[in-house]
């Protein structure tokens, strides 16, 4: 798509399934980092049991606990329209669940292997070592473009929070290396798959890192018309959180009088 | 009941006595060192020297249970409050929300005072059966700290189980939340209130089957089972509290929608216990404050009032209490282990609502509320401190010299305020 006069159309799936982790918010970064350089919006929510539409220019699937997940990926199987946006150039992004069921195969609630959608060359296993839970900031990672290019996102930063271990396969790219934290659980973070995007990064990750807010958006409304914006409060924030994943800040503060009370 | 403490009616077994003794030495010493007030720590090493002791402590007590993600402190006080008029009460008043803080509060009480006691959601298990508590209070359920928690439709499953299980005389529960409906609906006596509840973000599933939760204006049902809103008996409006036939005006001490709401649970609850309905209002419109929350006090040369709110459920009120526009006001979000370690559930609140006013953004996690508050268009600024937070606001063009500052702040950032301002935490 390109033309100022033509609406963005952007689609959050199952917010009510895969909403557990404030990973509607990226629709939320979207659309505006889209209204404020004056392009239109048209954001559609699809809560379960609904009717996705396969005309989208990019869809978003967040984060959620197991039994809705499974759900997820069963509507979407049936559905096919996901499958049918992906073969016709639409752009995916998806968090944590989001991006596990897209891949071959996933854990359910009870540990029984379930078939993905098959959209990311991965696959999610469930590994005996305590929940994944934390910063995770990566070096600087990249996206490759369809047609080759490199766009540089620089450190990704976000908040992991995740069981399952996912084994990236050989078609596959990944977004970056961890710096610090668990991310795909070999050192990587991120699968992609041409514009397949997955990332274990919650935050929401598009509000932490801009950059691939904006590459995201690139791949649809084009170079020229990702005029820059003002983000001071972005720039603090990333500041804030690379410093707290940098100097471990991993586990929240606690002092030692909290541990005395339990609290 | 445990051989080693045979116990008559009312008088607690030599194991039980010990174990309060070690309980209050222990709290008494944590106390002098200043660590706290000492009543967790103390109910934790009586818990040790008698793991049964809560079980010793309720036996010849009434027990109220009350439980929820939100306003269960301040429905916990205003029950409270409304039987004290008639009979001794003990309360964990402090907010210390399980066993070990449950059972410092009542080593202290009188053996026939009726226990009132605020339950962690996670604890109602444990402690009904431990308490076969009579009355249990349930007003809502949704998703708080996300990094810890379990899914609240499994806290549900939970509570139904646990109310079915060991069922109490009485369940005084929320007919507008289809997860506590769905928990309360199987205990023998419940008395629906009916509370308005907007949020419905946690029940979009149904609890009982796959199906989906139609919400209307007045009402929801399961599109796919039987489950369905239970008729209320009990609901309010701005001035009147109605269960059945019987009106009742209440002038609350209290701010807002919500507290009416918790306050129709009081006056259920206190009603069920046998108190009269003039007695129970006078004690709830006695309460105008609860442990800080909409306390005002002077704090760096301002006065200024604390609300607390905790989770998207929370906030939803909060933004309701605040001080209308254009009053600039302050917001404060910490992420420590009591907060919640992810703060992503700012996403999840409306800041939007906030559009027509001039926010400041405090707490350790100021810069994600920031940013939360640049996509929903509020104009703001950053302050790293409480004190500068209020130096910010009160000189801004559209504060009014004299009024009160809002500062709604999450757990830990509202109980270093608290503490500020006098408190106890």
């Amino acid at each position: 798509m390109n033309g100022r006069d033509s609406l963005v159309r952007l689609c959050l799936l199952y917010p009510d399934l895969l909403g557990t982790y404030g990973d509607g918010g990226n629709a939320r970064v979207l659309a505006q980092r889209l209204a404020w350089r004056d392009l239109g919006v048209d954001l559609v929510s699809v809560d379960a049991g609904g009717t996705v539409p396969d005309s989208c220019d990019l869809y978003l699937l967040g984060g959620g606990e197991d039994g809705p997940q499974t759900q997820a990926a069963r509507e979407l199987q049936a559905s096919g329209a996901l499958h049918r946006a992906v073969a016709s150039g639409a752009v995916v992004f998806a968090v944590c669940a989001g991006m596990q069921i897209l891949g071959e195969r996933f854990p359910d609630m009870n540990g029984v292997d379930r078939t993905g959608l098959g959209l990311l060359d991965c696959t999610t296993v469930r590994v005996d070592r305590p929940r994944a839970v934390g910063e995770l900031l990566t070096t600087d990672a990249s996206l490759t473009d369809t047609d080759g290019t490199i766009r540089p996102l620089g450190a990704l930063t976000g908040f992991e929070n995740h069981a399952g271990r996912t084994i990236v396969g050989d078609t596959a790219r990944t977004l970056g290396q961890v710096e610090i934290g668990e991310g795909n659980g070999d050192g990587s973070e991120g699968v992609v798959n041409g514009s397949v995007i997955g990332t274990y990064l919650h935050g929401p990750v598009l509000a932490r890192n801009p950059a691939l807010a904006d590459e995201l958006l690139r791949r649809i409304i084009g170079e020229d018309a990702l005029t820059p914006l003002e983000d001071a409060d972005v720039a603090a924030l990333r500041a804030d959180r690379l410093h707290a994943a940098r100097h471990h800040e991993l586990a929240p503060r606690r002092s030692w009088r909290d541990r005395l009370r339990g609290s | 009941m445990s051989p080693s403490s045979p116990s008559s009616a009312g008088a607690p077994g030599l194991r039980a006595r010990v174990a309060i003794a070690a309980g209050r030495t222990v709290g008494g010493a944590s106390k002098i060192l200043r660590l706290g007030s000492g009543s967790v720590i103390g109910g934790r090493a009586s818990l040790f020297v008698h793991p049964d002791l809560l079980r010793d402590l309720t036996r010849s007590r009434d027990v109220v249970i009350v439980s929820a993600t939100n306003g269960k402190t301040t429905t916990t006080r205003l029950i409270a409050a409304a039987i004290a008029g008639d009979r001794p009460v003990v309360s964990n008043s402090l907010g210390a929300n399980m066993a070990a803080g449950i059972v410092a509060a009542l080593s202290r009480a009188d053996a026939g005072a009726t226990a009132v006691l605020e339950v962690d959601e996670r604890w109602v298990p444990g402690i009904l059966r431990s308490t076969s508590a009579d009355t249990v209070v349930l007003l809502n359920l949704s998703r708080d700290q996300l990094d810890r928690s379990q899914e609240v439709r499994r806290l549900a499953e939970t509570w139904r189980r646990c109310l079915s299980e060991t069922p109490p005389r009485t369940v005084i529960a929320n007919a507008d939340d289809p997860l506590v409906a769905w928990a309360a609906q199987v205990a023998p006596s419940v008395i629906w209130v009916a509370t308005g509840q907007s949020w419905h973000a946690d029940a979009a599933g149904c609890p009982e089957c796959a199906g989906r939760i139609s919400f209307s204006a007045e009402t929801w049902r399961c599109t796919d089972c039987d489950l369905r809103r239970p008729d209320a008996v009990v609901s309010v409006d701005d001035t009147t509290i109605t269960i059945g036939e019987d009106r009742r005006p209440v002038a609350m001490g209290l701010p807002g929608h919500v507290n009416r709401v918790n306050a129709a649970f009081a006056l259920a609850a206190a009603e069920s216990l046998g108190v009269s309905g003039t007695t129970a209002v006078a004690g709830i419109e006695s309460v105008t404050e609860v442990a800080g929350r909409y306390r005002t006090a002077s704090l760096g040369g301002r006065r200024v009032r604390l609300l607390l709110a905790k989770n998207p459920a929370g906030w939803h009120e909060a933004l309701e209490l605040i001080a209308a526009p254009p009053a600039p006001v302050i917001i404060a979000i910490n992420a420590r282990i009591a907060d919640g370690h992810d703060p992503s559930w700012l996403w999840d609140v409306e800041f939007e609502r906030l559009g027509n006013r001039f926010v400041v953004a405090t707490g350790e996690r100021r810069h994600d509320l920031a940013v939360r508050l640049r996509y929903a268009a509020v104009e703001h600024m950053v302050a790293d401190t409480i004190d500068e937070a209020i130096r910010v606001a009160a000189g801004r063009h559209d504060y009014r010299s004299g009024d009160t500052i809002d500062i709604a702040a999450n757990y830990t950032a509202f109980q270093e305020y608290y503490e500020r301002i006098g408190g106890r935490s």
